[in-house]
């Protein structure tokens, strides 16, 4: 795991990160408790310390920690209801625990040493898997199986609509690929990146190249700057398309 | 052994050509964020309301990019 085979005494491995194991030793098990899941719960447990404590107070001038929990509450809600409109707002406890938990997870992993457990796509392939079927659900709940239509443009030429038709049910099951892929994949090769710059810098000490050292060392700083705007932007993208999807069910375009 | 060593050449390289996606996706989210710059600068009172729109945009430009990183992934570790 140390070492990519070729190199012998490479420095560590970019992918090393983010190897799941057993904090407390012993074999793995689907109930031990790993560095991903300690991260999410610490998550959790960050969610429920700004919201609970957040407010608490209920004060008409708002401390720091209550409009934090304000500002998160309704930049959500907001977000929900122009996409998906006032029936989208029944919604709204599920997209806010979906926002606020990549959140977390994608902020927390930037500290050093920690874990992003929104880098794996077994985490985000249930959560968009998750998002698939219940909007699924909620569409053939609401429309019956007159949802079918969906998949039949109406507005098309009448021979056009079954190349449409097909193209609309590739795209339709895509959805979680796409969804979970993109959250994934991100934080992966966010984190990966940064690895391997802080390896170069290693590797350039240890070569005895001090002087150009600086160079990955400026190109890490900034990664680390997009690294936050990424994390920020892939929970707000995953949000926003969960609002799309549930648009879709709730509306049929 | 050849056989293997090939395998392992090819593996390799078609990591390195799945990086060709990237191409792709840099042109596609600088499409979306030149046209959305563009229409901003004419109407910046519109603006505001359409960012979410932009992301999306730029959500489904940058996806087709990243199904090249999972490329060269599955070639490097699964395959």
């Amino acid at each position: 795991m140390a070492s990519n085979g070729n190199g012998g005494e490479s420095f560590i491995h970019p992918m090393d990160q983010f190897v799941v194991g057993p904090i407390f030793g012993g074999h793995i098990t689907p109930l031990s408790v790993t560095n991903s899941t300690i991260w999410m719960a610490i998550s959790v447990l960050a969610i429920c310390a700004l919201t609970i404590l957040g407010t608490r107070g209920r004060a008409l001038v708002p401390s720091r920690v209550q409009s934090i929990a304000e500002l998160l509450y309704g930049f959500v809600r907001q977000t929900l209801h122009e996409v998906a409109g006032d029936e989208g707002l029944k919604y709204f406890p599920y997209i806010f625990t979906l926002f606020t938990f990549i959140l977390f997870c994608n902020m927390l992993g930037m500290l050093p040493y920690s874990f992003t457990p929104t880098s794996h796509i077994a985490v985000t392939g249930v959560m968009a898997l998750a998002v698939f079927v219940s909007v699924t659900v909620i569409a053939f709940r609401k429309h019956g199986t007159h949802f079918l239509m969906f998949f039949w443009p109406m507005e098309a030429p009448g021979w056009l609509r079954p190349v449409l038709c097909v193209i609309e049910l590739i795209s339709y099951f895509v959805r979680p690929v796409s969804h979970s892929v993109r959250l994934g994949a991100n934080m992966l090769a966010g984190h990966a990146v940064l690895k391997v710059f802080a390896g170069l810098f290693a590797m350039m000490i240890a070569g005895g190249l001090g002087a150009l050292a600086i160079l990955p060392l400026a190109g890490m700083i900034g990664l680390t700057a997009l690294e936050f705007l990424v994390a920020f932007i892939q929970a707000y993208v995953f949000m926003i398309l969960t609002c799309v999807y549930l648009n879709d069910a709730l509306h049929m375009h | 052994m050849e056989a293997e060593a090939a395998a392992l050449l090819g593996k390799y390289i078609g990591a390195g050509l799945a990086c060709l996606a990237m191409a792709g996706a840099g042109i596609g989210v600088g499409h979306v964020a030149g046209n959305f710059l563009a229409g901003a600068l004419r109407n910046p009172a519109a603006a505001k309301e359409q960012t979410a729109t932009l992301f999306i945009g730029m959500a489904f430009a940058e996806a087709l990019g990243i199904f090249g990183l999972v490329v060269a992934m599955l070639l490097l570790f699964a395959v």
